[in-house]
Parts: C-alpha cells; structure tokens; sequence
C-alpha cells in the first residue's frame, strides 16, 4: 500500500478534463466458489451468462419501476458528469454518473428496444460481450450508491439504483464481488459483518463496561439479549471494537443510562448494516433485515433503534417496514407486519435513530452536559451520503441534516460548517461506502474522497477544524484510512455521540 | 402527395398515441418495490405534487446542477410549448380565444426555441464531458428540432404558404377526409420532419417526459416509518414462510 498517494487538491474546484481508461482494470477482487455458493449464487461465471444476464435484466426491469424508468429516460444532458466524487477524484469518463448508467443503458438499448435491435450505433446500443460485463465489474464497483447524481438529474435517475441491478445480474452469473459476498455471509452465519461470535461480543462489552467505570466512575451497562428491556440498539459491529466507532458506542450507553432506559443488545442480530443493499438483492437484503425482526420479537422489546451507520439508517429507515414490518401503518390484515406491530410503543417513530433518541431526551432536559470537555475540538459535521440523501429524522424534512447539528451544540462549542456546496444533501461521500471499504479498491477509495479532503482541508486552513464528526460506521473506517494519506491527523474523525460521550454528565439528574 | 403525406400523418401519430399509452402503461404497472425518494424529500403527497410542479415548470433539479445547461434547455422548452399552443389553430374551427392572444408571441418563441436548440447543441460540440456521452442520436435529435423550428420560421418570413389550405388540410384529416395541401417545399419538409418526431417518440429518450412523472426518487411521499409500502412480487416473500 506504500505506493499509494493522494490525489493534488484542485486550486479552484473546477471540473478536471478527462482521462479515458484511467481506473480501467481497477476494479475489486471477484468473489471464490464458496463464497457465491453460500448466498445461493453460481460459484463462477456460468458457461451461458450472456442470456442468463439478459434474462435476468429482463425480471428486473419487470420488478423495478425505477431501473425501467431511468434506463428508458436520460438525455445525456450532462446534469449528473460533474457530480460524482469518483470522476473528480479519478477523471475516468466512464466514472461519470451517465456514464456509469450508460455501460448499461446501451445494452438495455440493444435487447430492450427497436432503434437498438435496428440502428445499435445510432442510438449508442451494443452486444453484451465478455469485455462489457469486465466493464460493468469494474466500474459498478467504483460506486458507492450515494445518490449524489441523483439530486441533480432533471427526472431523478438515481445511479444506485442502476448500480445495485448491475451487480444483482452479476451475482446472478457467478460474477459477485469479494468483499461483499463475504461479509454477508458471514451475517448469516454468525449474525454480524465482522464474524464476532456471540461469547466474544459479550467479553467485549463486559470489558466496556469496566473502561467506563475506570473512567467515570459510573456503572454504565453495556446489556445484550435482555428480554423485555424496553430498548433494543442495532449498530454496525464495528462500534464494538474499531477506533473511533466504539467511542461512540460508550456516548449511546451513557445516554441509556443517563435517561434511565432499559436497553440491549442482541448476540443473534448484532448488525445494523446490510449489505443486500450494496449488491441490489431483494432477497438478501429482506433475509438480512429479518433478523432483526426475530429479535425485537425475541426479546419483546417495545423500540428499535439504530446506531451510527449511514447506508443502514437508509435501509432501516427506508426499508425495515417494507421488509419485515419494522414500523407502523401496515394493513390490519397484514399479518406479518402486524405481529411485530402490536409489540412496539407507537408514541415513538420505529425505527429511530439514536441521535433522534438523543436529541428528545435533551429536549426533556433529561441530559446535562459540561460543554468545556469539547473545547478542544474545533468541530465540522460530514453529512453521510445515504442518511443525507436516502433518509430521514424528526419526521419533518431536513431533519436528517438538523438533528446532528443540534446534538453537537447542545454538547459543544466551536462549531464551523464546510463549504455549502458540499453539506446537506450536496454532501460528498467519503469515498468508501457501498461496498467498497475494502483494501483491493485502496486507489479509488483514496481518489473518491477528495473532494471531501479538500473542503476540510479549507476549514481546517480557515478556522482551526480539528474534529470532523459523522453519523456512519464506514466513513469513519474510510477516513481514518484515507485522513493520513491526506496529510491529516487519523483522529481528526469520530462520532457525533463520541463528543456526546465527552461531554454528558452522569448521575446528575 | 397529399395522400402520402395523409398516410404518413395517421401512422406516425398512430405510433404515437399507441406507442406512447402502452410505455405510460407498462410504466404504471410495474410495482416500485421499497421507497427510494431523494432528499429534499417531502413528507406529504400534497409536498409530493408540489415538488413534481417544481420540476415540470422549473426544471428545479437541473436549476441546481448547471446554469448553463438550465437557461438553454427551459428555453427551448418553454418556447416549444408557447409554438405548439401556436399551432392549436390549425386544428381548431372557430379558434378559441386564447389561442388568439397567443400568436404574435408564438412567433418570437419560434426563434428563442431555436437560440435554446443552439445553445444546448453547442454544449454537446464544445463540453468535453457532454461530448464524451453524446450518442449520433443526441445529435440528430437536436438537429431534427432545429430543422423543423427554422423550417416553421421560414414559413413565417419567407415564402408563405396558404394557410386556410393547410388549416383545411388538417381539419379534413380530424374528419377523415383529404384535403389538398399547398404544393411548398418547405411545408413538406416541416410536416416531414414534426411526424417523425411523432413517430420515433415513444422510442427514444424523448421518453424523459412520461419518465419524470414516474420516477420513484421523486413522485414519492417520504413516508416508510408511518406507512408500510409493498409490492405484490414481495408479498409472496412472506408466505412462503
């Protein structure tokens, strides 16, 4: 990885010119036998993965309004190329978000319509050859689904959507992708991303709960599988052990108890991030998002609520109730949902978010804090792609942008935003989500934060940033690998409930 | 010829009101699974008509991505609809009022129709990106368009032809009757080329226009914790366990 250096910040931000070819054969690493096997995917590519591939194009522009929509509505009027972190970070056209839609588009064109069955190079269609599918490998892996094109196309095509049915079609021929498949697979076996069995989870928190006493004082609990708390917490499992995710792991138990509530963990369903997301399956996005399910009905809690985890919040706050009735407002004849329904508490939105949670208790004046322990950090707040753009807080919109911001200066001082054009739902993403945070896609993920690293670097030069606080598991992995690449300080991340977590005041009220 | 171009005329517009019908149909019944609206999302369906009215009218999204791109593109298109509003008259016996009112300003949108074409054809000759994503069919879409507002104004400024002659031609044509069209060249071509617009509509990525009214990131309600949202292919899912 020594080779690996970072993009030169643009002097003025203008859009760079483009280098055709320039992230060809940088795609991530394809996935083993056994790896496609255990999710129920072919092992290899299949000897007829070219009609495989248009059939099962074919099912799912009959299933998805949305891929049948934006495949027939482009333009090509160039609203979305400049929009995309990965085409500024690495100037490969093909990384721009029409393009990126294109390498699709015009085989959909060429089997799906008449002027590509009759004129192909008229309309821009082609043949899905053996090269076209390494293309879609390699450049669908340089997407991280964060719907930044998406705000910006005139008929909202949103490219994840494109993304997520191009990496379906290839899973579907034995064509999947390494890191995603693994990690999903280790959630169905073991019931989280990181493989942590239950018995090592549980000397984890008990090991917690001791920091903390060290620490403060206080006796905070780190509960797991407590039937009938009130509370059940799902959150990325990478707040159990990774730096600086577990800080803010501490900053959610310490408003449990804080507030007084009942909470816990589960050993079962010890995940919040779902990775059927990233690779556009409905099925394993449902299976995924079903364990959680069974442990709200397990331990018959009356409220779920999710940590810090952007493509997660997405899908519990987008997808839970359609998946597995995680929610409110099914039809009472809708058994399924029902059932799980019944046990929730309706006074408080199912799923919430933690810094929903968090925000009401402080509004009840239920939590105290001492500001002072956060005046060493000059601080700004990275809005996370898939909680900016694919979610919501508070129920009313924009809530999602204001709830964070209102937690940080409840708890602290020096606060600075970055660069308008770059926060709410114009944030960037951090270069790693969607299935990329992994090391074999080291150079993309170094090049698609820099539009990020410049603005920090801006406010860092302008009023002292020293602190970037974020609500996602995987921009704070991304950052703290790429930050030093930049030339910043690695803690220069951390969670919105890491300062939470400085600065409450325990057994206060 | 006027037999052709009658032939010509019921068929193209036969693809598309056919053409199109079936594409808004298979548009509507294909389920949108989960709930994808994009940020800035509105929590209410009266929110959702008012962001869709934003965006038909403005071209809202596109205000916010390129200025340049914007001011071309809502010209042109803001000029075409004053053109087509023009041209009701040649359908219509009496002419409503309105249309009336409108003529002397569907003339001046005939050229800023051209100056919004130009502007966007442009863009596709000297942006390198734009360039880059250009298909043949970008091009000769523009250039089709172009044709048949400088043919329209050509007809205007130069070289009129009888216009009773063309209103009773199209009358006639409502009423399934023949009727002789002017012989003028330059009327054959803009007939020509406004039915092969027609015609290659609902092929093409003129579709953007039913498109955005089902684009799911935009035509939905931001509502997934308050109300369960599933689609008929999903249900199943739950049966079978």
């Amino acid at each position: 990885m020594a080779d690996i250096v970072a993009p030169a910040y643009r002097t003025i931000p203008i859009i760079p010119e483009l280098k055709p070819g320039a992230m060809e054969g940088k795609g991530p690493f394809v996935a083993s036998d056994k790896i496609n096997e255990a999710l129920g995917f072919p092992g290899h590519l299949v000897d007829d993965w070219h009609d495989k591939a248009i059939a099962k194009m074919g099912d799912l522009l009959s299933r998805y309004r949305s891929l049948k929509v934006y495949m027939d509505a482009c333009v090509h009027c160039g609203a979305c190329s400049d929009k995309c972190h990965y085409f500024i970070g690495t100037q490969d056209p093909k990384n721009m978000p029409v393009a990126r839609q294109d390498l699709m588009r015009s085989v959909y064109r060429r089997y799906f319509t008449l002027p590509g069955k009759l004129f192909p190079k008229l309309v821009g269609a082609r043949d899905l050859t053996k090269e076209v599918l390494d293309e879609w490998f390699n450049y669908f892996h340089q997407c991280s689904e964060c719907r930044r094109c998406s705000v910006f196309c005139p008929y909202g095509i949103d490219t994840a959507e494109v993304t997520m049915a191009a990496r379906e079609i290839l899973d579907s021929v034995g064509y999947g992708q390494k890191y995603s498949n693994e990690i999903i697979g280790k959630v169905h076996k073991i019931g989280n991303n990181l493989g942590l069995p239950g018995p090592a989870l549980k000397d984890t928190l008990e090991g917690l709960e001791e920091d903390v006493k060290d620490a403060t004082g206080v006796d905070v609990r780190f509960p797991i599988d407590v039937k009938g708390a009130e509370v059940l917490l799902i959150t990325p499992s990478a707040d159990f052990f990774a730096e600086p995710h577990i800080d803010s792991l501490i900053g959610y138990a310490k408003v449990f108890h804080a507030t007084g509530t009942s909470w816990t963990l589960s050993s079962m369903s010890s995940e919040a991030g779902n990775f059927g997301m990233f690779i556009g399956n409905y099925e394993q996005l449902r299976t995924i998002a079903m364990r959680i399910r069974q442990a709200a009905l397990e331990l018959g809690v009356k409220r779920i609520v999710v940590g810090e985890c952007g493509h997660a919040w997405r899908v519990a706050y987008s997808f839970w109730n359609t998946l597995t009735g995680v929610g409110d407002g099914a039809d009472p004849n809708d058994r399924f949902a029902q059932m799980l329904q019944k046990q929730l508490d309706h006074r408080y939105k199912q799923p919430a978010h933690i810094c929903e949670f968090t925000w009401d208790m402080i509004q009840d004046e239920r939590l105290v804090f001492d500001k002072s322990k956060n005046d060493k950090y000059v601080i700004t707040f990275h809005d996370s792609c898939n909680v900016a753009r694919g979610s919501n807080m508070g129920g009313y919109p924009g809530g999602q942008f204001d709830i964070p911001r209102n937690i940080i200066r409840a708890v602290a001082t020096n606060f600075v935003e970055m660069d308008s054009s770059t926060i709410y739902e114009r944030t960037f993403c951090c270069g790693g989500g969607g299935g990329l945070l992994t090391d074999d896609l080291i150079d993309v993920r170094v090049k698609g934060a820099l539009p990020r690293m410049e603005m920090l670097q801006q406010v860092k030069d302008g009023h002292g940033v020293n602190f970037m606080a974020c609500i996602c598991a995987i921009c704070k992995a991304q950052f703290t690998k790429v930050l030093p690449i930049y030339g910043f300080d690695r803690k220069v991340i951390g969670g919105v409930h890491q300062l939470v977590s400085n600065a409450i005041q325990l057994g206060v009220k | 010829m006027n037999t052709l171009f009658a032939i010509f005329i019921y068929f193209s517009t036969l693809v598309f009101v056919v053409g199109l019908l079936q594409r808004i149909r298979s548009y509507a019944g294909t389920p949108a699974p989960l709930k994808i609206p994009t940020t800035p999302a509105p929590v209410t369906s009266g929110g959702v008509m008012l962001r869709m009215t934003r965006e038909v009218v403005l071209f809202e999204s596109l205000f916010k991505a390129n200025l340049w791109t914007w001011a071309a593109g809502w010209l042109f298109h803001a000029s075409m609809l004053l053109v087509v509003l023009r041209h009701l008259r040649y359908f219509t016996d009496p002419v409503w009022g309105w249309v009336v009112f409108i003529q002397p300003f569907g003339i001046y949108a005939g050229i800023t129709m051209l100056l919004g074409l130009f502007g966007l054809l442009a863009r596709r000759f000297f942006v390198e990106r734009i360039r880059y994503i250009s298909t043949p069919s970008d091009y000769l879409m523009l250039v089709l368009l172009i044709g048949i507002a400088a043919s329209g104004l050509l007809m205007k400024f130069a070289g009129h032809p009888d216009v009773i002659l063309v209103k009773n031609f199209f009358i006639g044509l409502m009423h399934l009757s023949i009727q002789p069209l002017p012989a003028n060249a330059v009327l054959y071509v803009h007939l020509s080329l406004v039915f092969t617009l027609l015609l290659i509509f609902p092929m093409s990525k003129l579709l953007h226009a039913p498109g955005l009214f089902f684009s799911p990131s935009r035509n939905q309600t931001d509502n997934p914790r308050e109300k369960r949202h599933i689609a008929s292919w999903a249900v199943k899912l739950e049966s079978e366990k």
